[in-house]
């Protein structure tokens, strides 16, 4: 279908942008389109105006700074797939960003955009969980920082309020003991998953600590598996797929069972990434 | 605020100056506004590839992105690849292995592989069957099975890669 009428304005500063949202509350935010346009185009809405924030300078870094990777909401996914800084600093994103899409919906779709939108299945949303990061936001009273546990709130929901603009997110940096973990399973490569996993822990010793399991496609948010991060932290990986507390509803890719069935299938491959040391 | 854009671009060489209304989307500009019917429209949702395009020399979904969006850009269709020779050979490999039957796919699918295959070159790599397949994972086929393609595609990669060498 086509999308119902609206207007559009490129915004050239995020203050243009912010005072547009304030002018116009039912207007929406245009990144890379990738997600919004498919809704508009099936009339899942229909805001009387689009705020392209492609114009906006300064949005679109990759940098290492005191300890932290930061990307700006305006990196592309093919920006951050072929990042040294990221490979080197941010080895989780750099695992998941080939499940992301295809090659043309990488090259337009942003970091930010995937953020805010937090579609249940998607991939960045739960590396942004497993790693501990945060969200800076701008928005009519100035600027802040919201930590990775306190941003997903529900289905679509975020703590990001109707006048904020994610403006980067910012991930630690990893060290030498750092060790990550990432897998999916979607019907076709591309596709968002039927679950996924993404995982991030600190070798001690021969085992692990601080080991954080962010599971997506299995609830309205991505979701931490307590009780299977302690029991991996034990070494017990028979355990820790015992231990997962999950309860994912039936969807249209499969049952809550199967979905149950594959996180521990995919536990058990991430715990083994996780395990690996490193050459 | 506007309804209707004005936009300035350059499609396959040609400077081209038109309004366009905001909602219209890129692929149905190129389409309806100036004739040039080779970028198909098929899901309009992002997930068939029929009509995907270069802009500003990277292939994007045409439903995706607005007309109002390319102002200034350099926008590149299967007319402006065909006309210049630059994927004759593919064309060629997919008539002599049937990579194509209704064809509904077939401009989409040469601009996503084309871009593979400019990759490659520029590493002086040829893309394994699996980097292919990737590749064109966003492109949809209903008739041939995707081997044919992934076939053609590979034969290229092959030949490009010999005639460098
Ligand atoms: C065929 C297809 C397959 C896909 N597969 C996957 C997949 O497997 N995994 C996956 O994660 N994604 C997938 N995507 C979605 C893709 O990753 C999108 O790029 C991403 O979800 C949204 O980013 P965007 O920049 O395109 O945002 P847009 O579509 O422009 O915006 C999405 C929403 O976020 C809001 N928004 C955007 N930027 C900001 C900001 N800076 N501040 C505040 N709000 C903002 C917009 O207003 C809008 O509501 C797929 C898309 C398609 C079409
Ligand atoms: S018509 Fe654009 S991807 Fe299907
Ligand atoms: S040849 Fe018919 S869809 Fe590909």
């Amino acid at each position: 279908m086509k999308p119902a009428p609206f207007a559009y304005k490129k915004a050239r500063s995020l203050d243009e942008a912010i005072a547009l949202l304030g002018e116009n509350p039912d207007a929406r935010l245009l990144a890379g389109g990738q997600s919004l346009m498919a809704t508009l185009n099936m009339r899942l809405s229909a805001p009387s105006l689009l705020i392209d924030i492609n114009g906006i300078g300064g949005l679109g870094g990759i940098a290492h700074k005191s300890g932290a990777v930061e990307i700006g909401a305006l990196a592309r996914h093919t920006d951050a797939e072929r990042s040294a800084t990221i490979a080197q600093h941010a080895p989780l994103i750099a695992r998941a960003m080939p499940f992301i899409g295809h090659p043309a919906i990488r090259n337009r779709g942003t970091l930010g955009g995937s953020i805010a939108f937090a579609d249940p299945a998607a991939e960045l949303p739960a590396c942004l969980l497993a790693l501990d990061g945060e969200v800076d936001a701008q928005g009519p009273k100035g600027k802040r920082t919201i930590k990775a546990g306190d941003y997903f709130k529900g289905l679509y929901e975020t703590a990001l309020g109707p006048q904020e603009i994610l403006t980067a997110i910012r991930l630690p940096a990893a060290s030498a003991d750092t060790r990550v973990g990432f897998a999916e399973l979607a019907r076709r490569h591309g596709d968002y998953a039927i679950v996924g996993l993404a995982a991030s822990a600190r070798a001690d010793g021969k085992g692990l600590k601080d080991v954080r399991l962010a599971y997506f496609g299995v609830g309205n948010t991505p979701l931490r598996a307590a009780g299977s991060e302690a029991a991996l932290a034990r070494g017990d990986i028979d355990g820790a797929v015992a231990a997962l507390d999950l309860d994912p509803h039936d969807d249209i890719q499969a049952t809550g069972a199967v979905k149950k069935h594959l996180a521990g299938v995919l536990l058990r491959r991430v715990a083994a990434q996780l395990m690996e040391q490193r050459p | 605020m506007s309804m209707d854009i004005d936009i300035t671009l350059t499609v396959n060489g040609e400077r081209v100056t038109e309004r366009v209304e905001a909602r219209k989307t890129l692929v149905d500009f190129v389409r309806d506004d100036l004739g040039l019917t080779g970028s198909h429209v098929g899901c309009e949702h992002g997930v068939c590839g029929a009509c995907t395009m270069r802009v500003d020399g990277v292939i994007v979904r045409g439903c995706l992105m607005l007309a109002a969006q390319c102002d200034g850009a350099t926008v590149e269709t299967i007319e402006g690849l065909s006309d210049s020779g630059e994927v004759a050979d593919l064309q060629a490999a997919f008539e002599q292995r049937n990579a194509l039957q209704c064809g509904y796919c077939t401009p989409g699918m040469l601009t996503a592989a084309q871009e593979l295959l400019q990759q490659a070159q520029a590493r002086n790599a040829v893309p394994s069957r699996d980097e292919i397949r990737e590749h064109i994972s966003g492109n949809y086929c209903r008739c041939t099975g995707y081997h044919a393609i992934v076939d053609a595609v590979e034969s290229v990669a092959k030949a490009r890669a010999g005639a460098k060498s």
